[in-house]
């Protein structure tokens, strides 16, 4: 049988977005491979956490649960991921490119010797012919690379497990339909000494009060917007008119913008009824987290900006010349 | 005492590619990047000589990459390491991060002897972030990923502050570990004049190898030896030095195959072209109203 897992990752019981996100798109490479799908969670006290699993379409949910595992440390997690891959071999294993994701993946596939490709941003099962060889099912990872030149797809053909991590947002959650029953196998916990080698000492965290995902309207700025206090303007625009304010890559990289706002492959990606794009050249990378919104305006000076290519409206100006156009028009629309 | 091993990589300077890079059948000419040092290794590297200044030790470099890469092992001799080696062999040409964490486990397991290994958290031109956790595995030592600062050290454990989602974590770790570290973690210092004179002139054995060619005067040993009297020999690793099965090593050993590459090809929809002035913006201010997407 083939199987496709996806790592629920979960803090105080709750779970990240980004893994019920997979979950969906892992019901459907199940789906095109006659497989199962399968949710991993671990944890303390997250039975409800497995239940709740099912409600994505999941067949059966293999549960760890203990004092111990509360948080999430390397060695003990990625302990119990090397060896239920090892013994199981599913086919395809996903984790969201979150920091865990990206501190538990490589070290399972490191021990399994299987292939990982990071942040993909489409996954589908295909039949494929590689080097005059013919393999069935494989997973398809799709993944813009080279600074967004090419986009790439990358397959796993030899070894037994293929592994993927995807950004939050780029998939998308759906309730599935006709759930199946629930079937949950708890497997025990051994706690090892090496479990002890790291502590965690302190932690702290703040609910992100950015919500991209569910904003209607997105004001983005990019690099060309120039400055940090240029940005104020895009904040005062999205107030006014009920969005939330997102950045490129190299508008979060110059530190115009926080990394929690960032639009694109690897930030969020989004699916708005209106993104207005203002200053951002539009790198692949970019479009990737952004091309799928209901509408889109682009605001460059560069009339030959890739941006425009994908938008619906274009205005070729100067940013700080047409954003207070767009305030004041506004304003006095609403009299 | 603490001994460092810093893992380096250089990169295409992917922030900075212009259209000529791309070849006509839409895959990239490497050669026709800029090569640069990749920034978040060279803050691993700042990390781990300031480790050294505090407690005393020695900081080896290490990277694997073709022949020219020993740029970037000059430019860490120039910022204050005492070692460098260079790991290359058209073996490992290639490579995955599975398989390029297998090559550096191997070499870190040659030159022993550490109590930290410092990366960046990721490279540039790929920005996976895999291999240093790939590298900590093989090795059986944990790992910090995300490290932004050093708390403190005290005999045979390291506290760090680490990055995570939303906030961060104090952790405290026992020796020997694998950190990689973020961009704000430190600002690398910049290259000491008298070490730029100093080492200037280091070279790799591929690179000495390259001077002896068309050169019936000049012998390797002969060059090896002069090179490593002056403290100028940048030691390499080639397949045969290191524990290594040349099944797991550059594209043999590396599971992810590129099945099929697209060059990016935009879709040239049409757009509604507005003028930049009040009138146009009004327009499309009541456009966007009529259509429901305000109001």
């Amino acid at each position: 049988m083939n199987e496709v897992w996806v790592f629920i990752e979960q803090r105080n019981s709750k779970p990240a977005d980004v893994s019920f996100e997979l979950l969906s798109k892992g019901r459907k490479l199940a789906n095109a491979t006659n497989g199962f799908l399968k949710s991993i969670v671990i944890g303390k006290n997250v039975r409800s956490l497995a239940e709740e699993t099912f409600k994505y379409g999941v067949n059966e949910s293999i549960l760890i649960q203990h004092n111990d595992l509360e948080e999430y440390k390397t060695i003990p997690y990625s302990r119990i991921l090397n060896e239920l891959v090892h013994q199981r071999k599913p086919r395809v294993v996903l984790f969201g490119a979150t920091v865990t994701g990206r501190d538990l993946a490589p070290r399972v596939a490191s021990n399994t010797k299987s292939g990982l490709t990071a942040d993909c941003t489409d996954l589908k099962i295909s039949d494929v012919k590689y080097l005059n060889k013919d393999y069935k099912n494989l997973l398809l990872q799709v993944r813009p690379a080279f600074g967004g030149n090419i986009i790439a797809t990358i397959i796993t053909p030899e070894t037994p497990v293929q592994m993927a991590t995807v950004r939050e947002g780029v998939m998308e959650k759906h309730l599935y339909e006709t759930p199946f029953d629930i079937k949950i196998e708890e497997i025990r916990y051994e706690p090892s000494e090496n479990d002890k080698i790291i502590r965690i000492i302190e932690q702290y965290r703040e609910e992100s009060k950015v919500n991209l995902k569910s904003a209607p309207i997105i004001v983005a700025g990019g690099y060309g917007l120039g400055s940090k206090a240029n940005f104020s303007f895009l904040y005062e625009l999205a107030h006014l008119i009920g969005g939330e304010v997102a950045g490129s890559r190299a508008a979060v990289d110059a530190g115009f913008v926080p990394a929690e706002r960032q639009v694109g492959q690897t930030g969020v990606t989004v699916r708005p009824k209106l993104y207005i794009a203002i200053g951002i050249s539009g790198a692949i990378q970019h479009r990737a987290g952004m091309q799928e919104s209901n509408k889109i305006i682009a605001v460059n000076n560069d009339s030959d900006a890739p941006i425009f290519d994908i938008a619906h409206y274009g205005i070729v100006g100067d940013a700080m010349e047409v954003i207070p156009l767009f305030i004041e028009e506004y304003k006095n629309k609403l009299k | 005492m603490y001994n460092s091993i810093v893992l380096v990589k250089q990169v295409p300077d992917t922030a900075n590619i212009t259209g000529k890079v791309m070849k006509d059948d839409g895959t990239v000419n490497r050669a026709m990047l800029p090569a640069i040092f990749n920034y978040e290794d060279k803050v691993a590297l700042e990390l781990a000589l300031e480790v050294k200044e505090k407690f005393g030790g020695k900081v080896t470099a290490i990277t694997m990459g073709p022949p020219r890469a020993a740029e970037i092992l000059r430019e860490c001799l120039y910022m204050g390491a005492d070692e460098v080696y260079c790991i290359s062999d058209r073996k490992f040409a290639g490579a995955d991060t599975l398989a390029t964490s297998y090559v550096l486990a191997a070499a870190i397991r040659k030159i022993g002897n550490y109590d930290f290994i410092f990366s960046g958290r990721q490279a540039i031109d790929g920005d996976t972030a895999q291999v240093g956790p790939q590298t900590a595995e093989k090795l059986g030592i944990p790992q910090i990923t995300y490290t932004e600062k050093i708390i403190e050290i005290k005999e045979n454990t390291v506290k760090v502050k680490k990055r995570i989602d939303g906030g961060y974590e104090i952790l405290e770790s026992e020796l020997p570990v694998l950190l990689t570290i973020i961009k704000d973690a430190a600002e690398p210092r910049p290259f000491k004049a008298k070490r730029v004179m100093a080492y200037k002139g280091a070279r790799s054995l591929i690179e000495l190898e390259k001077l002896t060619e068309g050169n019936s005067l000049l012998y390797i040993d002969t060059l090896i030896h002069e090179y490593s009297q002056k403290g100028l020999f940048i030691k390499t690793f080639t397949a045969d030095d290191i524990d290594v099965e040349a099944d797991r090593c550059g594209i043999k050993g590396s599971p992810t195959k590129v099945h099929k590459i697209e060059s990016v090809v935009l879709a040239g929809g049409e757009h509604t072209k507005i003028p930049a002035t009040k009138e146009g913006v009004s327009k499309l201010i009541t456009e966007l109203i009529t259509d429901r997407i305000f109001g």
